[in-house]
Order: C-alpha cells, then sequence, then structure tokens
C-alpha cells in the first residue's frame, strides 16, 4: 500500500479522493509525524482490545481501512514502517540473506520483503504495521487466585524474589533444577501482578509447553482474561490480562506487558538470540519486568551470575528432596562403525537387555534422526515394541503418549524430548554424547529426565562415548554443584 | 550466489564433481530438500501427465487417465486442451513449499524451479507463452502473480493477454463446483489466429481453470491450446 501525505498526516492510498502527485511507500517518509490525541474521539472498544500492545499488519486487521484511518487521525491509532534499509522491525531481522525484493502489485515498484518472519504473513517496505496509541482497557474484575497447593523452602524463597522483582519492575533470573517446580513458583508473582491491573505474558519456545501450562494457569486465576497464543491459535483475536505465547507470537506485539516471562530461556531456537532479544523488548513496556526461568543457563550467564552483574535466584533441589542423579561415562568406542556393520555397541546393548528384563522404562538419545532409524531395527530385534521420535514425526504425540501409558518399552528419540517431558521411573542413556549436538545445557536437561517422581528419585542417567568432551565433563560438574548446593542449604532428605 | 538453503536456511554444502568443474547448476535449495522435490517419471498420462505407475488399473483407459477420458468424451470439452506438461509430483514437500510461496508470499522461493523450467522451454516451440492471470483483488492480496514469478525467474518471456474477474479461491471449491462455474476469463485484442499457444500454471488439479482459458483461446482462432503445469496434483 502506497501513502499520500497532506494536513501532516498520512492518507492510505485507497481513501485519497483527489488525484494526489505523490504516493509514497511508509517506508520512504523521512519522518512519520505523531498525530496528536483526540480525547473527544469515541474510539472503538472492539479496536481497542483487539489492537492493544500489538503491531499487525492490515491483512490481520477485521476493520475497515476507514475505522483505521479515523482512529488514526484522532490519534489513537499509529502507521509503523515494516521494513527500512534492511531491517524488519516486526521480527527484528537484519541478516542480508533473509530479505529479497520482488515486484509488488501493491506498490508497483520492487519492494524488498523480511523472510525470517514471513510465515507470519509479508512484511515488506509498503507494509505499515499498525499500533494502537489510545488507553488500554482496564480490567473491571478483581483477579481471584485459587491455588492451594505449598512451596518447598526453596520455591519459597524464589517466589517471594519474584514478587519484589515485578514491584520494583526489575529483571530477576530464576535458576532451577529439572524438577524444582519452576511454574508453582510463579503464581505469587503473576497475582500480585495482576492485582495492580498489569498485564503479564508467559513466554516458551514450543507450543507443547504452551498448551500444557495453559490449563494449569486458567485454574489458578480463573476470572482473569488468559490468551493462548501460538501457530494457527483460535484466541489470537481477544486481549488477555495475561497472555501465553510462543515465541514466535511475540513479534506480534509492541508496548504490551509489564511483566514478561521467559520459560527455558535456553532452549528457544539458537538460544536466546538476538531475533527474540528483540521481540521481548519491543513487547515489554519501557517499565516492565522480566522474569527468565532456566534450569541450564549459558556460559555467558552462568559467568554474569558469578561475577554478581545479574540478579539471579537458584532453587538447586527438586521438589521432592533427593538428589539428582550423576551421569555415568561409559566408553563404547567407534560406535559408529559398529552400527554401520549392524550391531549395537556392546555395553549399550548389555544395557538395553538388562532394562528389558527388569522391565524398566527407558529413554535412548541418538544425535541425528539418520542414526536413529539405522539403529531402530536393531533394537526391535530385541523387542519389537521398541519405536523411535524425532521432530518431524508425525506421529510424535501418539508415541510419546504411549511410552507414558508404558506401552512402549524403550523409545529411541533425539535431543526433542530433551526437556518437558516427564515420565516416571526410566532409565536414560545418550549415544555418542561427545557429539557436537550434545551440549552441556543439553545433557544437563537429558539427565533431568531422570528420578523426578516422588516414588522413584533415582534412575540410571548413562552417558556412551567416543573420547570425553568438555561439555559432557561440565554437565558432570553442574549436576554436581547443584546438589551440593542443596545440600549445604538443607534443602535435601538427609542421605 | 545463494549461500543457503531457500527453504530451510541451512548451509548450502557444494558437492564436488568432475562435471562440477565444467558446468554447475545454480543451487538453491540443500540435498536434504532438493531430494524431496520430485520429478514426475516413468509413464505418465498422455493428456494430464499424471504418472500412470501409482494410479489403479481401473482408473486408466489406455493411454490416458480416466479423469481424461472423461473430458474428451464430452462434446463441449473435446479437444479443447491438446495436451498438459507437468514437472513435478505434489507431494507432501511441495505442497508446502508452495503454500508458503504463494500464501505467505515468499517470492524468492520461485527461483528453485528456474532451471527445470528453463530447461523445457528450451526443447518445446510455442507462439506464445500465457500464463494464467489472478482477478485484480487476489493479485493485490498476494502482491505477485506466482506463475507469471515462476516464468520470469526462468527468463521465459510470458504475454500476459489474459485477465480474470473475481471469484472464490479454487482451492476451496469441489471439483463439482469447479465443473459448473462459468468463465472467468477475459481475452486483450490480439490476434491469435493459426498461433500456437502454451498455458503455464502452477498446479493441475482437475484441469478445469486452463480448459476454461484454452476454451477462450481456442475461439480466438489458435491452432493448438497446450498447458505446462510445475506440479500434477
Amino acid at each position: 500500500m502506497r501513502f499520500a501525505f497532506a494536513d501532516n498526516g498520512l492518507i492510505p492510498e485507497p481513501l485519497i479522493e483527489h488525484e494526489t502527485p505523490v504516493l509514497q511507500r511508509i517506508s520512504e517518509f523521512p519522518f512519520l509525524p505523531p498525530q496528536p490525541l483526540n480525547l473527544s474521539f469515541r474510539f472503538s472498544p472492539e479496536l481497542q482490545s483487539f489492537l492493544s500492545g500489538r503491531s499487525l499488519l492490515l491483512d490481520e486487521l477485521p476493520f475497515s481501512i476507514d475505522t483505521l484511518q479515523d482512529h488514526y487521525v484522532n490519534g489513537f491509532v499509529s502507521y509503523q514502517k515494516g521494513v527500512e534499509k534492511s531491517c524488519c522491525y516486526r521480527c527484528g531481522n537484519t541478516s542480508p540473506h533473509l530479505f529479497a525484493s520482488f515486484s509488488c502489485s501493491r506498490c508497483h515498484t520492487p519492494c524488498t520483503y523480511c523472510r525470517n518472519c514471513i510465515m507470519m504473513g509479508r512484511v515488506s517496505e509498503c507494509t505499515p504495521l499498525i499500533t494502537w496509541k489510545g488507553p488500554a482497557p482496564t480490567s473491571e474484575t478483581t483477579p481471584t487466585f485459587k491455588w492451594s497447593g505449598t512451596l518447598s523452602q526453596a520455591q519459597k524463597t524464589a517466589s517471594e524474589q519474584m514478587v519484589l522483582a515485578v514491584k520494583e519492575s526489575k529483571d530477576l533470573l530464576v535458576w532451577a533444577v529439572c524438577g524444582a517446580g519452576k511454574t508453582e513458583v510463579l503464581f505469587e508473582g503473576i497475582h500480585e501482578a495482576l492485582r495492580e491491573n498489569k498485564r503479564v505474558c508467559i513466554a516458551a519456545p514450543r507450543t507443547d509447553v504452551i498448551l500444557e501450562l495453559s490449563p494449569r494457569i486458567k485454574k489458578v486465576f480463573p476470572e482473569t482474561g488468559v490468551t493462548t497464543l501460538y501457530g494457527g491459535s483460535e484466541e489470537r483475536n481477544t486481549y488477555g490480562q495475561l497472555v501465553l505465547s510462543t515465541t514466535h507470537q511475540l513479534y506480534r506485539f509492541h508496548d504490551a506487558f509489564d511483566v514478561m516471562i521467559i520459560d527455558e530461556v535456553d532452549a528457544f531456537p539458537y538460544s536466546y538470540d538476538s531475533s527474540l532479544q528483540w521481540a521481548v523488548e519491543k513487547a515489554r513496556k519501557p517499565q516492565s519486568s522480566i522474569i527468565y526461568l532456566t534450569a541450564t543457563p549459558d556460559r555467558n550467564t552462568q559467568k554474569q551470575c558469578a561475577a554478581g552483574k545479574r540478579s539471579f535466584i537458584q532453587i538447586p533441589a527438586r521438589f521432592h528432596r533427593h538428589p539428582i542423579p550423576l551421569p555415568k561415562f561409559v566408553w563404547c568406542g567407534l560406535w559408529k562403525k559398529t552400527l554401520k556393520k549392524n550391531r549395537i555397541p556392546h555395553p549399550l546393548k548389555k544395557w538395553t537387555l538388562s532394562k528389558l528384563q527388569q522391565s524398566k522404562q527407558a529413554l535412548i538419545f541418538f544425535p541425528t534422526v539418520e542414526l536413529m532409524e539405522k539403529a531402530l531395527p536393531l533394537f526391535q530385534e530385541m523387542n519389537l515394541l521398541i519405536e523411535s521420535v524425532h521432530a518431524e514425526d508425525p506421529e510424535r504425540k501418539e508415541k510419546v503418549m504411549k511410552m507414558r501409558n508404558k506401552e512402549i518399552p524403550i523409545l529411541l528419540t533425539t535431543t526433542i524430548l530433551e526437556r518437558g517431558v516427564t515420565i516416571p521411573n526410566i532409565d536414560v542413556a545418550v549415544l555418542g554424547a561427545e557429539e557436537k549436538i550434545f551440549t552441556e545445557s543439553a545433557l544437563v536437561q537429558i539427565a533431568g529426565r531422570v528420578g523426578r517422581s516422588a516414588d522413584y528419585p533415582n534412575g540410571d542417567i548413562i552417558y556412551y562415548h567416543y573420547g570425553r568432551t568438555g561439555e559432557m565433563i561440565k554437565a558432570l560438574l553442574h549436576i554436581n554443584q547443584m546438589n551440593k548446593e542443596a545440600g549445604k542449604r538443607g534443602l535435601l532428605h538427609d542421605q | 550466489m545463494i549461500n543457503n538453503c531457500l527453504n530451510c536456511d541451512d548451509e548450502l554444502v557444494e558437492t564436488m564433481s568432475w562435471r562440477g568443474l565444467f558446468y554447475r547448476e545454480p543451487q538453491f535449495l540443500c540435498y536434504a530438500c532438493d531430494k524431496q522435490l520430485v520429478k514426475i517419471e516413468g509413464k505418465r498420462c498422455l493428456g494430464c501427465s499424471r504418472s500412470l505407475d501409482d494410479l489403479a488399473p481401473q482408473l486408466i483407459k489406455g493411454d490416458v487417465c480416466l479423469d481424461c477420458h472423461r473430458w474428451e468424451v464430452d462434446p463441449e470439452w473435446k479437444g479443447i486442451l491438446h495436451q498438459n506438461f507437468s514437472l513435478y509430483r505434489y507431494n507432501a514437500f511441495l505442497k508446502e513449499y508452495l503454500a508458503k510461496y504463494k500464501y505467505r508470499g515468499d517470492y524468492v522461493l520461485a527461483k528453485a524451479f528456474s532451471h527445470t523450467i528453463k530447461t523445457y522451454f528450451t526443447k518445446v516451440d510455442y507462439d506464445l507463452i500465457i500464463p494464467i492471470p489472478l482477478s485484480d483483488e487476489r493479485l493485490y492480496e498476494r502482491g505477485f502473480n506466482q506463475s507469471i514469478a515462476l516464468l520470469e525467474e526462468a527468463e521465459v518471456r510470458p504475454s500476459n493477454i489474459l485477465t480474470r474477474s473475481h471469484s472464490e479461491k479454487q482451492s476451496k471449491k469441489t471439483r463439482k463446483d469447479r465443473l459448473r462455474q462459468e468463465q472467468v476469463f477475459q481475452l486483450e485484442e490480439s490476434d491469435l489466429y493459426g498461433k500456437s499457444i502454451l498455458l503455464f500454471d502452477d498446479i493441475y488439479t482437475t484441469g478445469t481453470t486452463l480448459r476454461q482459458a484454452a476454451k477462450l483461446l481456442r475461439e480466438a482462432g489458435t491452432e493448438k491450446v497446450s498447458s505446462l503445469t510445475l506440479a500434477r496434483g
């Protein structure tokens, strides 16, 4: 779309009545003058609740261009640039290879667009991003808080810290081991924010996590408008005081949240990359607090914590007060060659057979899908019920469900099951733990699958390798360090 | 030069070969993505290019499939479209790829087909190559015409002499709906007498769209109308 410039404001091409000589793309205006807010204007409450805190394309708005222009002229809506000089203002992409241009039938010129966020609809040089400038909707109900569980001593300390961070609009890193009970730690802080009529967002990297979280949160805050956003979600048109969102959906927000909770901050694709950082910065209000949750902060973050440059709180123990089982390293020779010869590396085979005999369920992690698919028939020779799963597997959900129902004795998997999956009483092995994909954080997460339930707090975690790596050793030290810290703080049962 | 796969953004790794020393096809997709683009090979329907190898025998009538047979016994449609040729199988991968290209509007994805389309045109000879048009509304919505873009990226000069009035999206209609609909195409004033025409579209599904356009062109006095599509659905 193109715009004309008149009376110190923009006029969209379809609304131009007289012949105007100059039509320009929004990216070509050197300055987009803000329109003064006309307080006597009767704005549309539907548009307010749809657009408040968001940054959307025209195509995403079920409102006519006339309605939008009315709100623009009265200062309730603004038109922003989408793409300008190889920068995408929706997703923050600046990599030249993720831009392309085409002969555009909307602006009749070669038009550059962003390929990084193309799955959310194309943003190009002639695409305006539309934001709300009027007042945010206010919620009339006081939030009710329905939760009767109790927090462990360590959870309680973290929860108090979070409430404080919310009150003072400060950032906080919650470094909690796998199985610490992170979600419960959030409740008090969220409640505090809602009571102050603040808007809260919980962002997580994957749809599964959001879908699992949503019913739990709704139960605890039954009176609060909760919006759950992921690719293909039905709820994207409703205003939520509390928003649960995948990272990608954050790109559609702008100046929206007083409190942002970023779950599994290290698990975002390419970890906490610049694009996500951009999205978070764009979605938060200037005065706001960010709570980062992670079990495995990266090196850099760990260093910042150690140097006192970052406010953080540790929960080093699981809620059931048992230490996290330590990984064992087992050398298994040139395992790739062994697999090529259609044999399972001997130590792993022995381990698998013993699990089958004890009928104990197990997960075996592989570095690649190819190697896993190669190994699957060999494992099925031992037991036909053994299955494999990977990210693109169409039956992924069903297989994980079958594993939970104990219909699969042993499941081969890629790193997709490294987090989020909680199956009581399982043993875990990693084949080829020296491979690059198994970073410290991946290995710690994988070890975190073992001993999750209070009834079965122990289990095997074995890294089968062909030469131990720094990452493997760091993972072992990491877990050991957490257990020690937990012991020191008296967070473990007496051994 | 492109260094990352257009589809998955993985780095492109060059495979060394003797042939590659002298001549190299431009590479736009990584090996893993490229191998999922499957060209139609083996025995195919002489009417619509659909592979006959994986069609049940009761759906085959001699050299053509049952659908084409039904077109050709219908006096209204007999001989309207001389022949359709399609390049790729419309498998799950291509479906998703084309959806990203057409509906999300990732124009640059067209490049992955340039070489194949270009090669095809070195082997055939037509007076005019006419892409299936979009209505003005649809063109504005998409920002570009996916068929014209495929041709232009392959350095083929299209003649944009067909226009189209606005109607429901094809993909939302059933075969019955499609067959029933009235002429949606219009032809710009041009001398087509005795010309041989190649229509171009992205996907052949039922063949109705192409036949409607072909009918209009036949009525304008053309000698023969064939078609090329990227995929056979």
